[in-house]
């Protein structure tokens, strides 16, 4: 039933099986698939699963987002390019909306689709498959005899001033990250993406997002990070081909080949401590940014997009945009550019300290991180006044191949020797 | 056990017969008085039913059978022990008295009240009727005393006694075996690897080995079958046991397993993934009841 129509007979044996509650869910999703007109359904539009880079990246940020990473629990590499080759298989039919399987109605197995998107649309679902540097070494080890082609690029994040990185959220040997404008959409993707992975690889950490803190396409709003502030502004966006050619995409000849087309990922949980900022004032709050809370805009213009002027000054020569400020540190080099992709996250409530448990999940693209991301956030983590309000408390960095050949599967330049 | 079965739900399980309600198809004398005559077969049409997996059942009541009579024996010795008083003899036993009881868990629990009244842990029933296993459990431990638990003595020899006896007369269906074999399983990821079963002894390993060791006996019945269907699922399940059991053995001391408050959450989780890359392939055994 790939093409998501139940015919008379399974509907009859379904019937007679006392499977009415599978037949109403299967139904509901074949009327769904059957009808679907992606301008007139919202949520209903799809985005590619394949092509030269994989989705999750330049495409228009979703609302939503399921983060794992796993660790592998096989040293047999030829395990590890087959997880690629089903989870691409996955990958691709949950894209379209369709289940991760072909379903089964054998009364005496479990489902192959856990079935909780049944009745959902695809509501843009992107996977996004990423390799860590764990895999080409771990413990001094290279057990899974790939160590000759890992990239430099890839190369551990160096100790950052002011980290203090919970290792249990840290790292790891593979990632999916999972964006979609519906939450139960990315939790279903990942959920039997991680099942599919049991034997060979388990979560070693996940992370939910719930609202986006960038923009990655001009046709997109600016959203508000959980500090209040307007963030994405200035980011790169997707339709700025040149941009991303520069700062996102791994070109030809840069690093072993498997990489080319593909880009390097960096999450960073990054905690707010959200009841110290809501006591200060908001010209402490805007001084610490170097933006205006509610236009967004630069200190001293009315615009959002107003260009940022570091040189501007006021009446009496102190510069408009504090020295200390996050836009004027994060902005302070043209050739450390990235493409942020976060979202907003809370885990609850901080027992221990009665405060709540969130803030953003950095995420950012870039084509080279020890030259990009990694002098940023020194020079960041060294002055930023954002500093007072926020703590790093997770990081880890993957290698994200480029996107699978229709009847490829991703990072099969990589494993394409074994 | 995870909590009390209630024996309507079992009944009406056998009435919708394979209906999604995931309940083992066990048909014994008992259930089949109170259902009347709906319930005298229990292989539906769209069930695979050849002579080999009928060997299979058949194979797996005599291990059922085998267990139960290892328990009355360990249990009585326990119970011989807590009536005479003896705190540490009693302490001792009580743990290798409770394995045979987690082998066949899915299949004994079916049967009958004996599940709340031999495995109830607190809570899961009313304080006043709170009896078995359990009850005696935390007066050992937490009380340290074996005073006052006589009856709940007797009285769980009496129904572990009684529960031998219908065992006997229980008739298993290949589905059991299937069922069975994945339910131990979850037995332990739902119940065990937290350490709430045996909250105040902390010898949730024994249980938890026994529960593996319960599945692997099922389904060695039935690997020939699957293994006709299958071969690489049995591959993939046999690499899942011995993964489980390889994890368990690093807690082995003397004749038995150290205390559950020995592992540390990291401990527990590998542990806990261990057992899902198992029960994961294991649940796709179902396979060999499907018609063709
Ligand atoms: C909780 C932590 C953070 C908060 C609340 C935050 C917030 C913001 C805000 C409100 C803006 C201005 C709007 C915009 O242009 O997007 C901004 C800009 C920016 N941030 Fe952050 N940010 C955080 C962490 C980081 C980190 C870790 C990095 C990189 C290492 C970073 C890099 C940037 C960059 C490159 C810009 C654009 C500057 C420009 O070109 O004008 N931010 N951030």
């Amino acid at each position: 039933m790939g093409d998501g129509k139940i015919s008379r007979r399974e509907l009859l044996r379904l019937a007679g099986a006392g499977g009415a509650g599978l037949t109403l869910g299967a139904g509901g999703y074949a009327a769904i698939r059957g009808t679907a007109d992606a301008a007139a359904v919202p949520g209903s539009s799809t985005v590619p699963f394949f092509g030269r880079n994989q989705g999750g990246i330049a495409t228009t940020q979703q609302e939503h987002m399921h983060f794992a990473a796993l660790d592998l629990i096989t040293d047999d590499a030829a395990e590890v390019r087959d997880l690629f080759r089903a989870w691409t298989e996955a990958g691709a039919r949950m894209a379209q909306g369709d289940p991760a399987g072909d379903e089964n109605y054998s009364q005496f197995l479990p489902p192959e689709d856990t079935g909780e998107a049944f009745d959902l649309h695809p509501a843009n679902l992107t996977l996004t498959f990423g390799i860590g540097p764990s895999i080409f070494e771990k413990d001094g080890e290279d057990s899974l005899g790939l160590a000759g082609t890992k990239p430099e690029a890839l190369a551990p994040l160096p100790p950052l001033t002011g980290d203090v990185l919970d290792e249990a959220r840290s790292d790891g040997d593979l990632c999916v990250q999972a964006c979609a404008d519906d939450p139960q959409v990315a939790f279903h993707a990942v959920r039997n993406l991680v099942r599919i992975a049991r034997g060979i690889a388990v979560v070693r950490w996940s992370q939910l997002g719930f609202g986006r803190t960038a923009s990655t396409s001009k046709t997109q709003s600016t959203p508000r990070n959980l500090m209040g502030l307007k963030d994405g502004t200035n980011n790169i966006k997707s339709e700025d081909t040149d941009l991303m050619g520069r700062f996102v995409w791994v070109p030809d000849g840069e690093g072993p080949s498997w990489m080319a087309g593909g880009t390097y990922l960096v999450a960073r949980r990054i905690r707010m401590l959200i009841e110290v900022w809501d006591r200060v004032s908001l010209s402490e709050q805007e001084t610490s940014i170097g933006r205006h809370k509610y236009s967004g805009a630069p200190i001293g213009k009315e615009n959002e997009f107003a260009p940022v002027d570091l040189s501007a000054k006021d009446e009496n020569g102190e510069p408009l945009i504090a020295e200390d400020a996050h836009v004027r540190l994060a902005r302070q080099n043209e050739d450390e550019r990235i493409l942020r992709r976060g979202y907003s996250f809370t885990d609850g409530f901080d027992a221990e300290r009665g405060q709540l448990d969130a803030g953003l999940f950095f995420i950012s693209f870039q084509r080279d991180p020890l030259r990009q991301f990694v002098p940023l956030q020194q020079r960041l983590a060294a002055n930023d006044r954002l500093n007072e309000y926020i703590r790093h408390t997770a990081s880890a960095l993957f290698a994200i191949p480029p996107g699978p050949r229709e009847g490829g599967y991703v990072g099969e330049d990589l494993f394409r020797g074994i | 056990m995870g909590h009390p079965v209630p024996t309507i739900a079992a009944l009406l399980c056998l009435l919708i017969l394979l209906a999604g309600c995931g309940r083992p198809v066990v048909t014994n004398e008992r259930a089949a008085e109170s259902t009347d005559e709906t319930t005298g077969e229990t292989t539906s049409p769209n069930v695979e039913s050849s002579p080999e997996l009928e060997k299979a059942a058949d194979a797996y009541e005599v291990y059922v059978a085998d267990q139960m009579v290892l328990m009355d024996k360990h249990t009585k010795q326990f119970t011989d022990a807590v009536i005479a008083g003896d705190l540490e003899r009693a302490k001792e036993l009580y743990a290798p008295a409770r394995e045979p009881w987690e082998r066949i868990e899915s299949i004994a629990a079916q049967l009958g009240d004996y599940d709340p009244e031999i495995d109830a842990r607190e809570g899961d029933v009313p304080d006043d009727e709170w009896g078995g296993f359990h009850r005696i459990e935390k007066s050992l431990w937490v009380g340290g005393t074996t005073n006052g638990q006589e009856k709940y003595a007797r009285k769980l020899a009496e129904d572990v006694d009684s529960l031998r006896g219908e065992i006997g007369g229980l008739e298993l269906e290949p589905a059991d075996l299937v069922i069975g074999s994945v339910e131990l399983l979850n037995e332990v990821s739902a119940g065990k690897i937290t350490g709430e079963e045996e909250r105040y002894s902390h010898t949730d390993l024994y249980d938890i080995q026994a529960n593996v060791e319960g599945s692997e006996a099922a389904f060695e019945e039935l690997e020939p079958e699957i293994a006709e269907k299958d071969p690489m699922l049995v591959e993939d399940v046999e690499k899942g046991f011995e993964g489980v059991y390889k994890e368990l053995e690093q807690y082995r001391q003397g004749d038995g397993w150290v205390s559950y408050e020995e592992l540390a959450e990291s401990d527990r989780r590998a542990l806990s993934q261990k057992v899902d890359a198992l029960a994961e392939p294991l649940s796709q055994a179902g396979q060999v009841l499907e018609k063709g």
